[in-house]
């Protein structure tokens, strides 16, 4: 086992390597500079400063040149100053708006898990009921549901006009002045719309995914064993079906890791909470390439790392998988 | 070792635990739900408590919270030049003069300042016993330090042009500064209202990396205290402010990025202040409730927006057929279409009311059949049963270009699309992201026509924007605009620094863009900021609201955050 995530953590080095080369190339692609948007149409900039500021940049050399001196600066886990105004360490950047979105995606991906795989079990079990028309209805009105127009409605329900949660930000104000215990409840106070929201399409999505899992095995002979052999209902799904149905649960949270780190830019413009969406959403639009790349080789990782834990949990999961 | 994950007797258990989890869980959980619910709806009933009127006297105290929808980047003053960071600049530093009210320079760390003779040398006289937020005293050793670091080639800053006409600086004693330009120039006085830097902190660092881009420490009547990057930026009141402190005690700014969660957030009493958007100030601010809790302003922004024609081509070479587009176009329909008439028609580059402002140049109201006649005349002629104009088999048409991310451009276009339809002219509108609109549209002139906007400054000199010299690449007189006599009056109007003389060549200036209609001037929205009504002494200027916000106070019964 050892040596099969290790040879799978090898594998990752060049294929780590070329995402990074290709992201280089495609933002270098986009038309326009950071040092464009630094003098942006002001009256009174001059050009001199864009020349200059090309130069401090290394954005007159060529472009390989610049990713080799990139990938150096990178092995020694150096990802640069940021080219916005402010030119701070990118690493520091990352990292102060890094744990407000692990918390809203985690807690989201808790929620998402803890109402969607009963939820899934119960519609595939009563298929065809009421019940599971209902949810299906339900489950399509969220998953259609544009997440920016509810939360606009939700916020002026329960925040403006019931003054029930807080419009939006993450803590209140006057936070500093609150005892341990009150500044966790704030922040929690303060949690319930974003993660509600950032939860209910995953919900939708998720309860169908485990429905149709469901519907799947319930049809398999052993099942029909499990039921000949006169086991109670309650038995044959909670323990012999549900184990089965939950097995690609393993592939999708592999996949969700890389997920927890990203964030949408009109969800946090909107709940106005400094996440890493809006963080990458500027670095774009400001054309900040070492803020963009720094991002992207984490969610690189991210997504390797997430797709390695996935194989190996299958592997430990699904003795099938594992002797092949 | 057993990797059997799903092993029978591990599953029981582990359901058992959840179980047991659950049943331990849930009843907290709801518990937590509620507390946390409570806690906010007691808090929130605090809040929207009606506020009483009656008392009015003048206390210190309290805080504002004021909504902004960017963070501030670099809170060094040569270095910024987006709006938030201006913002708290201007609380945290001051320059040697400031505007008034009224937009006339006054004294700031200068007390007074004289212009010799000759317009070429000016002497500030420094304020005395001003100090800087960490204690040390502000002399013109500071002064000179921020000249010399605006002409250094390493200072990043876009505003090094004006400070490198200087000629020759000197500070003869430590409140006595005196600047000599090669040449009489009158934009000159407004360069020494940018914040002056501490020489004490700086001298020798650094300027790119140093801690103060993010912890300024200035001599104005705010001190920095937090910066919460992405959240909010916290400043309090300079009690030895030389201009006596201000009355409120805290100034907060909060980053909305979103403005109707900024609006949302206001409703609830999460902000003190904010800037409407034109919908919200004319559709959803008129309820008695929201009277009761907030005073409204509305006076003309500094800002104007313009369709401006790419004069390398053809087509528009023809100055008949500029001014035929401007009689097309309704700009009064634009402004109640777009500002939902929460702003005014432009007819120039100057605000309407300042000095530099010529009323009497021709406005191109609305005259469709004008338009026609002028096109008829310059031969692009409707032929058979076409609905676009001709000339020599090339048809009338083009695409204007504006910048995503502004709908009142967008929306501007779209009604001029429709008016020049109606005289012939056939218009396509592309909507561009902005580094890509500048990139590959602007700066290498690829465009027809294109709408976009500038900020007003308060000196006239519109050099950078209309001199033929300023049409190279990435220059901002991007349309190629080439008027000898505009050359001359833009070089005579800089070179004058009295106002009695300068307004005749500004005013002809004015004449000559309404009659060769470079751009045309569409409109200046207005502002339309809101205060929380606990807010006093706020005074509506030409300057706005903020030039005295020092001065605004909460009298002691309304206060709201007392810590």
């Amino acid at each position: 086992m050892l040596i099969y995530i290790f040879k799978k953590l090898t594998q990752m080095v060049p294929l780590l390597l070329g995402i990074t080369l290709i992201s280089f190339m495609v933002i270098h692609l986009a038309p326009g500079e950071p040092t464009d948007l630094q003098t942006e149409m002001n009256p009174e900039a001059s050009t001199e400063l864009k020349e200059r500021l090309r130069t401090e940049y290394g954005l007159d050399k060529p472009l390989l040149v610049q990713y080799t001196t990139w990938v150096k600066r990178l092995v020694q886990l150096d990802f640069g100053r940021s080219f916005s105004q402010d030119r701070r360490p990118v690493w520091d950047k990352i990292i102060e708006r890094l744990p407000i979105t692990l918390l809203i995606n985690l807690l989201s991906m808790g929620l998402i898990i803890v109402t969607a795989v009963p939820l899934g079990i119960a519609a595939a079990v009563n298929r065809d009921s009421w019940f599971d028309r209902i949810a299906t209805l339900l489950v399509f009105i969220g998953f259609a549901a544009p997440s920016f127009w509810l939360a606009l409605l939700l916020m002026d329900w329960l925040g403006v006009y019931l003054g029930i949660v807080p419009v939006s930000g993450v803590k209140s104000f006057g936070y500093e002045y609150l005892s341990g215990i009150e500044q966790v409840l704030d922040v929690g106070h303060h949690l319930i719309l974003p993660v509600f929201i950032s939860a209910v399409g995953g919900v939708a999505g998720f309860s169908r995914y485990m429905r149709s899992n469901m519907l799947e095995v319930i049809r398999q002979d052993y099942i029909l064993t499990a039921r000949a052999k006169g086991l109670s209902e309650r038995v044959v799904i909670g323990k012999h079906a549900l184990r089965n149905a939950l097995l690609p649960l393993i592939t999708i949270l592999g996949l969700a890791v890389p997920g927890l780190i990203g964030g949408s830019v009109i969800f946090e413009s909107i709940f106005a909470i400094p996440g890493m969406g809006k963080l990458f959403y500027d670095g774009v639009m400001m054309r900040d390439y070492p803020l963009i790349m720094g991002i992207l080789v984490i969610g690189a990782a991210m997504t390797l790392v997430g797709n390695m834990l996935a194989d190996v949990g299958y592997a430990l999961a699904d003795p099938r998988i594992r002797r092949r | 070792m057993k990797l059997d994950f799903f092993n029978i007797d591990t599953t029981k258990d582990a359901l058992k635990l959840l179980h047991r989890l659950l049943s331990l869980l849930v009843p907290r959980l709801v518990l937590i739900l509620f507390l946390t619910l409570s806690v906010g709806a007691c808090r929130e009933h605090r809040l929207v408590a009606v506020e009483s009127d009656t008392d009015t006297a003048i206390a210190y105290g309290d805080t504002i919270i004021m909504g902004t929808i960017g963070d501030a980047t670099n809170l060094l003053a040569p270095l910024a030049s987006d709006a938030s960071s201006s913002a708290i600049i201007g609380h945290v530093y001051n320059g040697l003069i400031r505007y008034d009210k009224d937009m006339q320079f006054e004294g700031d760390l200068a007390e007074s300042w004289d212009v010799s003779a000759d317009g070429r040398e000016i002497t500030f006289h420094l304020r005395r016993g001003v100090t800087w937020h960490d204690g040390e005293p502000f002399t013109a050793a500071d002064v000179m330090f921020t000249y010399r670091l605006m002409i250094d080639p390493k200072t990043p800053t876009a505003y090094a042009d004006r400070y490198k006409q200087v000629e020759h600086a000197s500070a003869p004693d430590p409140y006595t500064f005196k600047v000599r330009y090669a040449e009489p120039l009158a934009p000159a006085l407004v360069s020494w209202a940018m914040g002056i830097c501490p020489a004490h902190l700086l001298e020798g660092e650094d300027i790119t990396t140093s801690p103060l881009a993010r912890n300024p420490i200035g001599t104005g009547p705010f001190r920095f205290v937090k910066w919460e990057p992405g959240e909010k930026i916290v400043l309090e009141r300079n009690e030895d402010y030389f201009g006596g402190a201000p009355y409120v005690k805290r100034v907060v700014y909060r980053i909305v990025p979103d403005t109707t969660t900024m609006f949302l957030e206001l409703q609830s009493g999460g902000l003190d202040y904010m800037g409407l958007t034109p919908l919200q100030y004319a559709r959803q601010t008129d309820s008695p409730a929201f009277m009761r809790r907030f005073n409204k302003f509305r006076y003309p922004a500094f800002v104007y927006t313009y369709m401006g024609y790419n004069l390398r081509k053809p087509m528009f070479q023809d100055k008949r057929v500029r001014q035929a587009i401007s009689y097309a176009i309704d700009k009064q329909e634009i402004v109640d279409g777009v500002l939902l008439g929460l702003g005014q028609p432009a007819t120039g580059p100057y605000k309407p009311g300042s000095w530099p402002y010529n009323p009497e140049v021709q406005s191109y109201s609305y005259a469709p059949d004008k338009a026609r006649a002028l096109l008829d005349a310059a031969g692009w002629e409707i032929t058979g049963t076409d609905k676009v104009r001709q000339k020599e088999g090339e048809k009338l048409a083009f695409t204007i270009v504006t910048n995503q991310g502004n709908d009142q451009r967008i929306k501007a276009g779209e009604i001029i699309q429709r008016r020049l339809q109606e005289v012939g002219i056939e218009v396509k509108l592309r909507v561009i992201e902005w580094a890509s609109f500048l990139k590959e549209f602007i700066h290498p002139g690829n465009f027809d026509a294109t709408i976009l906007g500038w900020t007003i400054p308060v000196d006239p000199d519109g050099y950078n924007i209309w001199h033929s010299s300023k049409t190279g690449a990435q220059e901002l007189n991007f349309i190629a605009y080439r008027n000898p006599v505009v050359d001359e009056l833009l070089e005579q109007g800089r070179r004058v620094i009295d106002i009695e003389q300068r307004k005749p060549i500004y005013d002809r200036l004015q004449q000559i863009l309404a009659d060769d209609v470079p751009y045309t001037f569409l409109y200046v929205p207005d502002s339309l900021p809101v205060v929380a009504r606990r807010f006093h002494g706020i005074e509506e200027a030409p300057a706005g609201i903020m030039h005295n916000f020092e001065k605004w106070y909460v009298p002691q019964s309304q206060q709201k955050y007392k810590r």
